[in-house]
């Protein structure tokens, strides 16, 4: 606790600066209080929807975007999992109830890529948003020339042009360059300047096939800045922006990934340069859904009618520059808990942001791995399941069923759930003992998490824990 | 009375024996493990004398008492026998459905001498065919345990739907047409045997139910009709299972009779009663017991094919699982025996292949052999896990002495085999890949990665050393598929590091 309120005394200055940009933070606080007895009588009756939609208006275009926005990379499948093994298809009625539901209840961006759900998302988003006008939402899409087999541009070029087939449109909304600072500099020249595809994106956008041309950032921040030089120079003109921001990343990204950067420098670059933002990992993979049982209880005594990936979403939708906030949705309950948290937004006050900034010291006490189950790093050429691995340890952590020590009095119960758990979640071939140490994961990772050597971690403490019965 | 005794304690013995099988927690081994000791063949070829020596006393006292309560298969007869008495005409139902036959002595005589002979020639696998405990066993693992496990997994499905860790799943055994079609023909031999003719299988088959009714002739307490108050009616005969009463003599075979009393039961006028003998009968047939000689197990040597080694995919999208090829066999130059085995040929020997450290094993290593001279014994494989150190349940379950118990620190010094690189196959050297996963996963410390130049390339490979216990780990978590690019070959004698 010492180490908690030294930070907070330390670092004033950072609080108020989010509260200058996300506005009146105290004033929104009471109008809160004045709505609720009201939600809570529609609360019944519209799923807990108490209100409109918060919209956004786009700095360059005027769009006036829904807070929410729809993330397709984990599209629903028929199995009801999530779309891992290969001969899993795409639930597609699934895909379009939700996609009704969601424009419905005023969401209006949707976001994909032609990475996304192993190249299945755009046709499946295609089907479904097809058989609405046209003028009723946004289409946002990625070049995402990621293998430098599609880096040739006829190759990129035959990427984007299918992007529109797929998606049955002849323009896109909001195209994005696609993860730039993976990799790099050398990635990025090699996938966008060395074949004159950022040109060729721009021309699109002048033609009107691009209505908002931006990008989105993971990784070498030296990337992030040379594009925003590009962009003062007038050599480009960016009219939004892609970002990881979520009350961790704020002020310790680098704490949970040294090849991150700080979303407070993120945001208040493009801030500065009135750039719309656009949110991506405002759950950091989910992780802020399912925090330590004792930190979650603490949230609930707060806000007892909110969900706990709630506070993450109204984190992230509070600064007034933000645009959208995206959220990978694949069940109607997810859909259905972000609409009532940003409908309306009821932004976080100076209180619950000095309460966020507590609650994430202490999460970073928990040796967790960072991973957020982007599934960049699949396939594994040696098929293991990596993300479902690390998925099955940060639980366990979080859930307080990690036990080292035989003489705890828990360590029987912990044994026997870990490992009953991780062959529930990982068929044994694809377990932390397959992996080889190639690395061919390790530059995919956009969280830059040392894979290889924390598979090789994870897969210790299974084989002591197999090696110890209590 | 006597016959309700019968029945209680031939349920629990049944149940608490085919829970041996069925249990893969290992619980109830650490309990009752012993239920499968006193098994009559287990006791013969782990020359377990106090068990000989219990059950030759029990029988020359009570008869072949051993046959209605102790043996599986004989408790399973009786119950095929009950359903088939549901099935049959009013009348027989009412008055009994057997009748007198003289034995088949020439028949017994021919089936104990195989029996005999398969073990003096080291065919144990062989000879395991017609005794009772292996054949039972062979049943409930070829056709109980995959229903068993199914019902388990389904339980499993149900607790991890609901969030508890109540059941877990567990991997059904490799499917084997030639032991399932040997499971299910004991079956239904056994079965059409006893539906037929109560314990035909018993006094005409089983070697063990041979030496038990030649020794219970001497019994000391047995079922005697008294002349002088039987009426002639035959009722005891009729619904003798053991077809053993020959009522208008008023004698009975007591090399048949396996003491279950429903004759006593079924005698109108108490003319049967279970007492002191009162006639002294011939001379004893002496039986032999030989030990078995040791066999040489060569088999051919096979070189091992180049395996293909898995290549790493271009990766353009997110998502997906690669897919994993299954891991084959090696051809082996010598089987692998289990720690506790001491040799392959003392398993050989020992063994009478009940499959119940096939059932117990967690680690999927033992399996049922489907070559001739081991037919159905436990085979070492690494396929689709390895032998973990920390695990000695084939061992601390074995009744036959053919798996001696064993520590996991003394399993740790056991070496049951050695492990043999191929280097071609091998992704460190073929493919300059850092793999090393069988440096880093040997429990034994026994292999390093060394630096090797192959074709003027520096490349790294596995190097093993002396302290190779054979676990299997390096092979089973090798990369390569579908045949690893380390095996193990199996130690004829194991050795103590």
């Amino acid at each position: 606790m010492k180490n908690i309120k030294s930070r907070l005394n330390q670092k004033p200055i950072d609080r108020r600066d989010f509260l200058k940009l996300m506005g009146a933070g105290t004033g929104s606080a009471i109008l809160a209080g004045c709505t609720r007895p009201e939600a809570d009588n529609k609360h019944d009756s519209n799923n807990g929807i108490t209100g409109e939609m918060t919209y956004r208006t786009n700095s360059s275009t005027g769009d006036k975007v829904s807070l929410l926005g729809y993330g397709c990379m984990r599209l629903p499948t028929s199995s009801n999992e999530s779309a891992r093994d290969s001969d899993i298809q795409i639930d597609q009625e699934a895909v379009n109830r939700s996609v009704d539901y969601a424009l419905e209840h005023g969401v209006n961006y949707f976001d994909t890529s032609p990475a996304y759900c192993k190249g299945a998302s755009e046709h499946a988003m295609g089907i479904a948003l097809s058989r609405h006008p046209r003028d009723s939402y946004f289409i946002a899409t990625k070049l995402s020339n990621f293998a430098p087999q599609t880096w040739s541009r006829e190759r990129s070029i035959e990427m984007y042009r299918n992007s529109l087939r797929e998606l049955q449109t002849d323009y896109i909304d909001y195209m994005l360059l696609h993860g730039i600072g993976m990799d790099g500099m050398e990635a990025y020249n090699g996938r966008y300047e060395d074949n004159g595809i950022r040109k060729f994106l721009e021309d699109e956008r002048a033609a009107g096939h691009i209505r908002n041309l931006g990008f989105s950032y993971h990784g070498d921040i030296k990337v992030f800045d040379h594009l925003l030089a590009l962009h003062d120079s007038g050599e480009a003109h960016w009219d939004f922006v892609q970002i990881q921001l979520n009350y961790v990343d704020w002020l310790h990204a680098k704490e949970i990934n040294p090849r991150n950067t700080n979303a407070k420098y993120l945001y208040n670059e493009l801030d500065k340069r009135g750039i719309s933002v656009v949110i991506m990992e405002p759950l950091l993979g989910g992780r802020l859904a399912s925090i330590a049982d004792g930190l979650a209880a603490q949230m609930k005594e707060r806000r007892p009618d909110d969900s706990i990936a709630s506070w993450a979403f109204r984190y992230a939708g509070s600064p007034e520059r933000v645009l959208t906030v995206l959220s990978g949705m694949t069940y109607m309950e997810h859909l259905q808990d972000n609409l009532h948290t940003y409908s309306p937004l009821d932004p976080v006050t100076d209180d619950e942001l000095a309460f966020l900034n507590r609650i994430t010291t202490l999460m970073l006490e928990y040796p967790t791995v960072p991973c957020t189950d982007c599934k960049y790093c699949m396939p594994c050429p040696y098929g293991l399941d990596i993300p479902a691995i690390f998925a099955h340890y940060n639980k366990c952590l979080n859930e307080g069923r990690v036990a080292t020590d035989s003489r705890d009095p828990k360590y029987a119960k912990a044994r026997r759930e870990f490992l009953i758990g991780y062959d529930r979640s990982v068929p044994k071939l694809r377990q932390a003992s397959h992996c080889i140490n190639c690395g061919a994961c390790l530059s995919h990772c956009p969280q830059g998490i040392q894979i290889p050597n924390q598979l090789s971690r994870i897969d210790r403490y299974v084989e002591q824990l197999k090696q110890t019965p209590s | 009375m006597l016959r309700r005794l019968r029945k209680v304690l031939a349920v629990i013995s049944i149940v608490a024996v085919t829970l041996l099988f069925f249990d893969f927690t290992g619980t109830s081994r650490h309990l009752w493990g012993w239920m499968a000791r006193i098994q009559f063949m287990p006791a013969l070829l782990a020359l377990n004398l106090a068990v000989l020596i219990g059950l030759l006393i029990t029988t020359l006292l009570l008869g072949r008492v051993y046959c209605s309560v102790v043996c599986p298969l004989g408790i399973l007869q009786d119950t095929i026998n009950r359903i088939s008495i549901r099935f049959s005409s009013r009348i027989k139902r009412k008055s009994g459905r057997f009748h007198y036959t003289p034995e088949h002595r020439t028949l017994r005589i021919i089936f104990l001498i195989l029996f005999f002979a398969g073990i003096i020639a080291g065919m144990t696998s062989i000879a395991a065919l017609i005794a009772p405990y292996s054949a039972y066993g062979r049943i409930i693992s070829q056709l109980g345990i995959p229903v068993y496990d199914a019902a388990n997994n389904v339980l499993a499905d149900i607790a991890q739907a609901n969030d508890s860790y109540a059941f877990y799943h567990v991997e059904q055994p490799a499917f084997n047409w030639p032991l399932f079609i040997v499971a299910i023909v004991t079956l239904a031999v056994v079965g059409i045997m006893a539906w037929l003719g109560g314990r035909t299988y018993c006094n005409t088959v089983c070697p063990v139910g041979t030496i038990l009714g030649y020794i219970s002739k001497f019994a000391l307490l047995r079922p005697e009709i008294n002349t002088d108050t039987c009426n002639n009616c035959g009722r005891c005969a009729r619904n003798c299972k053991a077809s053993c009463i020959d009522p208008k003599a008023h004698k009975i075979d007591y090399t048949r009779c396996v003491a279950c009393f429903d004759c006593m039961e079924n005698c109108s006028t108490g003319a049967l009663t279970y007492r002191l003998r009162t006639k002294t009968e011939s001379k004893p047939n002496d039986v032999k017991h030989v030990d078995a000689s040791r066999r040489n197990f060569i088999s051919m040597a096979t070189i091992l094919a180049g395996a293909a080694a898995a290549s790493a995919e271009d990766k353009i999208v997110d998502g997906g699982l690669a897919p994993i090829a299954e891991k084959k066999a090696p051809t082996r130059k010598s089987p692998i025996a289990p720690p506790g085995a001491r040799s392959v040929a003392h398993l050989r020997q020992h063994c009478t292949a009940c499959q119940l450290c096939i059932s117990a094993c967690p680690n999927d290593v033992l399996r049922p052999s489907a070559e001739l001279d081991s037919f159905m014994q436990p085979v070492v494989g690494y396929e689709r896990g390895y032998c973990r150190p920390e695990c000695t349940e084939c061992s601390s379950i074995c009744p036959d002495g053919a798996i001696h118990p064993i520590t996991a620190a003394e399993k740790s010094s056991t070496s049951i085999g050695y492990a043999v690189v191929d280097a071609d196959s091998c992704l460190s050297v073929s493919m300059g890949e850092s793999c090393g996963n069988c440096a880093r996963h040997c429990p034994a410390g026994a292999i390093s990665m060394i630096e090797v130049t192959r074709n003027g390339k520096k490349r790294t490979m596995p190097y093993v050393n002396g302290y190779c216990i054979g676990c299997g780990a390096c092979e089973n978590l090798c990369p390569v598929r579908p045949l690893s690019a380390i095996h193990v070959e199996g130690r004829e004698i194991h050795t103590t590091l």
